[in-house]
């Protein structure tokens, strides 16, 4: 058999990924090139985390890390967090404040300024007209790597490419409405948690895109028999796929639980009463009735507003098969005392911890261990078409966005992954 | 420093080694009876307490969420089967007014799973209110601020 011909026959598409994709080290260097170095946006944190000028944040995008500062004229820039002398890490804290704006590496004292220009460098004339460096040495040449910079609402996004649109085209209008939707009041934050899971990048980006599991995987609300699957339910996506939304609208009456039940293939009927329901308690709090809204941008984040938690999800990917998934937790900036024990109740459901989410985790991991060896097989994403759709209603029955998903990272991946084929010996 | 009244003393370490047992024994129902009624409990990163936000892991502030817990644990979450072992080190007592004492120590949870390897899952220190009445010691609340920010796949059993 022709080598080509079989490795044409077996190439990706949306509906059937080959698995090497989870476990490959040069289809991770690639992603890091192509996806997150390449033609997209990709989350930093939030301006509310760096209120003041000096505030910093170290943070990622991919595996490359990145700081995140607010400068004295409170434009907040973004750089690579590697010195341009030795490639020493040069802020070495998770977040703080450089009141003099000076980021000094600690090696050999390197300095540079908010905006990442190098601006002092020890004995750069050497001593005593001994050593230094040659006259022609110019600073200017020698800074942080710096990102382009952009937010929207608040939420921060940086890129290494020169030719992407700006950040608003990026979203698009429906991913702009949702945004919008969350921070249409100002912010503050209340926390951090951060998740190790020994998985691939992409496992969790198709598990929150993709509504299939939802009351399958987390059996939460069955196990207290509170059924939510009959509420009015939406996927939006963009239309190359990257973006998409879930929204869940609060239920507006009595719910049939029985059909849902009998398709199950777990225990589902839950004869159990929660003991404190306020840990399910929701005050709708935007001008709408939706409860549930899990917005993943492409390739990094997750915004998400469930019941009253709202937070970012952000998606460090730091090998084949390692992913942080960092969560940002935030209220409102006016939030009184007891809204925010509100919220923090309300964040038993999500997280880490999440009684509603939790499950995220271990799929990620059953899905890595489980494809280990099994390159050349297929997965199979066909539930509800096989096509990309920029609306579903309702959701839970389809994998359109995990398709869509698949659609913008063949795109943005295609060559590497055709020359990573190419390879499979006859 | 003083040193703690012996008894009192002896009634906290007593309370955190049968609390990690009971834990590490699977004896999950019983946790929520280490509490009083009207109780707190939170699993909360440092890195949070340090910079004074308030978001924890877990966040119970009352015995019945304790339970719901549990029966979640028992029948609606996945996740990966394992042991925990707790290494809870004595405790400190900061203060003490009327039946109510507040008290420290440090904890170390040590995680099994079914590849049989033992890791390190969650350092931390308790920070403990306690309710000592008829000769025993009650969590009125229990603040576990765990260093271990980075959370091995999820965290499911109470620390």
């Amino acid at each position: 058999m022709n080598t080509q011909v079989r490795v044409e026959a077996q190439r990706s598409i949306p509906t059937a990924i080959d698995y090497k994709v989870y476990h490959d080290p040069e289809i991770f260097a690639a992603e890091q090139s192509n996806v997150f170095k390449g033609r997209t946006w990709c989350y930093l944190g939030l301006e509310a985390e760096i209120p003041n000028a000096g505030d910093f944040r170290t943070s990622h995008v991919g595996e490359t890390p990145v700081v995140l500062v607010r400068g004295q004229d409170s434009k907040i820039f973004a750089w690579v967090n590697r010195c341009a002398h030795k490639g020493a890490t040069v802020c070495r804290s998770l977040r703080g404040n450089q009141a003099d704006g000076a980021f000094v590496c600690v090696y050999h004292q390197w300095a540079y300024d908010s905006e990442g220009t190098l601006v002092g460098v020890p004995f750069r004339r050497g001593m005593k007209g001994v050593g230094g460096y040659d006259k022609d040495f110019d600073p200017a040449n020698h800074s942080l790597e710096k990102l382009r910079v952009e937010s929207y609402k608040g939420m921060v996004f940086g890129t290494f490419s020169s030719e992407i649109e700006p950040l608003e085209d990026f979203l698009g209008p429906v991913m702009r409405k949702y945004i919008d939707r969350v921070f249409h009041r100002p912010i503050k934050v209340l926390g951090y948690s951060r998740q190790y899971m020994a998985g691939n990048w992409k496992l969790y980006s198709e598990n929150s895109r993709d509504s299939y599991h939802g009351a399958l995987l987390h059996l939460f609300y069955p196990t207290f028999g509170i059924y939510r699957q009959s509420q009015d339910s939406a996927g939006e996506l963009t239309e190359q796929g990257f973006h998409n939304v879930f929204t869940v609208s609060k239920p507006k009456g009595d719910i049939d639980y029985t059909s849902f039940g009998d398709e199950a293939n777990r225990e589902m009927q839950g004869a159990t009463k929660l003991q404190d329901e306020r840990l399910l308690q929701f005050r709708p709090e935007i001008d709408d009735d939706v409860g549930l809204h899990i917005q993943s941008l492409f390739p990094n984040v997750v915004l998400q507003q469930i019941q009253n938690t709202l937070a970012t999800r952000q998606i460090v990917t730091l090998g084949p098969d390692k992913t942080e998934l960092v969560w940002t937790y935030f209220g409102y900036a006016d939030d009184d005392e007891e809204t925010t024990r509100h919220r923090l109740r309300n964040l038993n459901l999500v997280g880490p911890s999440g009684l509603i989410s939790m499950e995220d985790g271990e799929a990620v991991e059953l899905c890595q261990q489980g494809t280990i060896g099994a390159e050349g097989k297929f997965n199979f994403i066909e539930m509800g078409g096989d096509d990309v759709r920029e609306y579903y209603a309702p959701m839970g029955m389809d994998e359109n966005a995990v398709r869509g998903f698949w659609k913008g990272y063949l795109e943005l991946m295609s060559d590497a992954l055709s020359a990573s084929t190419a390879e499979v010996p006859a | 420093m003083t040193i703690a009244d012996p008894v009192l003393q002896g009634l906290i370490d007593s309370l955190n080694a049968a609390y990690g047992l009971c834990l590490d024994d699977g004896r999950l129902e019983d946790w929520p009876e280490f509490f009083v009624e009207d109780c707190l409990y939170q699993v909360i990163a440092r890195e949070n307490v340090d910079n004074g936000l308030p978001a924890a892991v877990m966040y119970c502030d009352s015995k019945g969420m304790l339970v719901d817990r549990v029966v979640a644990l028992r029948h609606a979450n996945v996740f990966p089967e394992h042991f925990s072992r707790h290494l809870i080190s004595r405790a400190v007592v900061t203060g003490s007014e009327g039946n109510t004492v507040t008290a420290e120590a440090s904890y170390a949870v040590l995680q099994t799973r079914n590849d049989g390897e033992t890791r390190i899952y969650n350092a931390g220190k308790y920070i403990d209110r306690l309710l000592v009445k008829d000769g025993a010691a009650r969590l009125v609340s229990r603040t576990c601020v765990y260093d271990t920010h980075r959370i091995a796949t999820l965290l499911a059993t109470p620390i």
